[in-house]
C-alpha cells in the first residue's frame, strides 16, 4: 500500500533533510529528522517546526453558515466575534466522535474547518451528507492549503521576524489573514503541543517558501514523533487514540467542549445529554507507572487480575523522566488515587490514576 | 553507515555475540539501536533464568515503540547490565559496549548457525 500513500509539499524537504518516513493518516511523513527528544525538547525550550500539511481544510459558506456549523459542531459559535476559533468534535447521533477538529470564524456566513488527515474522506461525506435543507457550500480545501505549526516558547518571536508581521496581535485561539506575495494565508495562535506558537495555511509554494526560511533561521524541523510526545504529556487527544466513531466527548473526558445548553440543536445532543444524566460507564483518566517500562496503547488494564480497561496512548514522559498513560477505563476505577496495574508483555506494572495532565501548559494568553 | 565489529557473532535480529569460553555476552547492534531511536527502558530476564536460541528474552522500548529482545544462544543468564535500569540511553552511546546480557552457553553449536561480521552487514544492507 506504501506506494498510495500522499506526498506533503514538503516532502523532498524531509527527505532532503534525512528524516525517517512513515505512513500517517494516508501520508508519507516525517517521524523524526534527528532524534524525538531532541525535538521535544526543542519545542519545550525553544521553537521547533512541523509539517502538518497532511490535515484536512474544509470551508462552509452561505446564509446558513452559522446555523448549519451550529448543527454539526458540539462546541458553541454562537455570538463569536470574526476571527475566533473553536476546538471541539463533530459526533454521530449515537454521541460517537466522528473527528475532533478546529472551527475558525471567518464572519457568520463563513467558516473554516480543520480536520484530522485520516479522516478527510468520512468527514466529507459526512458534513455534506448532514447538510440537506442548508443552504451553504462545502468546499474541501485540503489539496490547496499547505500547513506547518512553528511551536514553542520562541515561536513568536521567531516568526514574526521571518514574515515581518505583527503576529503579537493575535491573541490565543484566534486568526488573521494576510496578503503575503499576492496570496491569502491564514495565520492561527493555535497548535498542538502545549507551547505558544502558530498554524501558518497557505499555497504548497507559499508552505514551501517559508518552510526554507525558517531553515535558514536555525529553527528545528521536528517529525511527528514528537509532535505526539508533546501533545500526550499535556493530555491533549488523537483521534484513533483517545477518539474514535465509538467513544463519546464525556468519555474521552473532554465534556468541557460539549455545549448540551447551546441555543442550537446538533446531531449527537440527545445522546450525549442522555449519557450525561445517567453518568459516563468509562472514562478517559492518566495513569502513573511505578518505574519505567512503558505502557503502550492497547495494553490491558487490571484490577485485582481482572481487566478494567486499556491504555489508549503511553509513553515515558520525555519532559518529566515518568511512565505515564491516557487509559480508557470502567467506572469506579476511574477515582483519581485508585491503584491499576498495566499488563506489559508478560509482567505487570503497578501504577495509580492520576490527571491526564502530565505536564503543564505554556500557553500565552 | 552503522558500525559492524569484526569480532562479534551476529543474529539477524541484530543482537550481537561475543564468545569468551562458555559465556555469551549478549547486546544489540548499532544498527538496531540507530533504528530504534531514543532508547528509555530495557526489559531484561534476571540472573538465573533460562533463555532460548530464537526465543524473546527481554524486550527495547524506544520512545515510540517496543521491540522484542531475540537470545542467540540458550543458556542459563549469569548476569545482566544493571547500569542499563538507570541509563537505558547508553545503548544509543554504545551499542556495542553496553551489553544487554551473559550466558552460560548451553549448547555451542548454536553459535556455528549465527552470522560473521560480513554476513551481518549484508544483511543491514538490505
Amino acid at each position: 500500500m506504501e506506494e498510495n500513500l500522499i506526498k506533503t509539499c514538503l516532502h523532498d524537504r524531509h527527505v532532503a533533510q534525512g528524516a525517517l518516513m512513515s505512513p500517517f493518516g494516508g501520508f508519507d511523513m516525517p517521524i523524526q529528522y534527528t532524534s524525538i527528544i531532541d525535538e521535544h525538547t526543542a519545542v519545550r525550550t525553544d521553537v521547533g517546526v512541523f509539517d502538518v500539511s497532511h490535515m484536512g481544510e474544509v470551508r462552509i459558506s452561505g446564509p446558513d453558515a452559522y446555523k448549519y456549523v451550529s448543527h454539526i459542531f458540539v462546541n458553541d459559535v454562537t455570538g463569536a466575534p470574526d476571527g475566533q476559533i473553536f476546538y471541539g468534535m463533530m459526533c454521530h447521533e449515537n454521541g460517537g466522535v466522528v473527528d475532533d477538529l478546529l472551527v475558525y470564524k471567518v464572519n457568520d456566513e463563513e467558516y473554516f474547518l480543520v480536520i484530522n488527515a485520516s479522516n478527510i474522506a468520512k468527514d466529507v461525506a459526512w458534513i455534506e451528507k448532514n447538510a440537506a435543507g442548508f443552504n451553504v457550500t462545502i468546499k474541501n480545501e485540503s489539496d490547496y492549503y499547505g500547513e506547518v505549526a512553528v511551536q514553542g516558547p520562541k515561536a513568536e518571536e521567531m516568526l514574526m521576524r521571518i514574515l515581518n508581521l505583527p503576529l503579537n496581535e493575535i491573541a490565543f485561539y484566534n486568526f488573521k489573514t494576510f496578503d503575503i506575495d499576492g496570496e491569502q494565508v491564514i495565520i492561527s495562535r493555535t497548535g498542538y503541543t502545549g507551547e505558544d506558537g502558530f498554524e501558518v495555511y497557505g499555497s504548497h509554494d507559499f508552505t514551501r517558501r517559508l518552510w526554507d526560511k525558517l531553515m535558514e533561521a536555525g529553527v528545528k524541523p521536528c517529525g511527528l514523533g514528537c509532535r505526539d510526545t508533546l501533545r500526550f504529556e499535556v493530555g491533549l487527544p488523537l483521534y484513533g487514540d483517545e477518539l474514535t466513531d465509538d467513544i463519546t466527548p464525556l468519555e474521552a473526558s473532554l465534556s468541557m467542549f460539549v455545549k448540551l445548553d447551546k441555543p442550537t440543536d446538533f446531531i449527537g445532543r440527545e445522546a450525549l445529554a442522555k449519557q450525561k444524566e445517567e453518568g459516563v460507564t468509562r472514562r478517559i483518566v492518566g495513569i502513573e507507572l511505578e518505574g519505567k517500562a512503558v505502557p503502550r496503547h492497547g495494553y490491558p488494564v487490571e484490577v485485582d487480575g481482572k481487566v478494567v480497561g486499556e491504555i489508549t496512548t503511553g509513553y515515558n514522559s520525555i519532559s518529566t523522566g515518568k511512565s505515564v498513560a491516557m487509559a480508557m477505563i470502567e467506572k469506579p476505577y476511574t477515582k483519581l488515587g485508585t491503584p491499576v496495574e498495566v499488563r506489559i508483555r508478560k509482567k505487570t506494572f503497578p501504577g495509580v490514576v492520576v490527571k491526564k495532565r502530565f505536564y503543564d501548559k505554556n500557553y500565552k494568553k | 553507515m552503522s558500525k559492524v565489529l569484526e569480532n562479534l557473532r551476529y543474529a539477524d535480529s541484530h543482537e550481537w555475540v561475543l564468545v569468551e569460553g562458555d559465556v555469551a555476552t549478549v547486546g544489540i547492534t548499532d544498527y538496531a539501536q540507530h533504528a530504534l531511536g531514543n532508547i528509555v527502558y530495557v526489559d531484561m530476564p534476571e540472573a538465573g533464568d533460562e533463555v532460548t536460541a530464537g526465543e524473546e528474552f527481554g524486550a527495547v522500548e524506544s520512545v515510540k515503540a517496543a521491540s522484542d529482545l531475540i537470545s542467540p544462544v540458550s543458556g542459563e543468564v549469569l548476569e545482566v547490565n544493571e547500569a542499563l535500569e538507570d541509563a537505558p540511553e547508553l545503548i544509543n552511546e554504545d551499542a556495542f559496549a553496553n551489553w544487554i546480557m551473559k550466558v552460560k552457553i548451553s549448547d555451542a553449536s548454536e553459535i556455528e548457525n549465527l552470522l560473521d561480521a560480513a554476513a551481518y552487514a549484508k544483511v543491514c544492507e538490505e
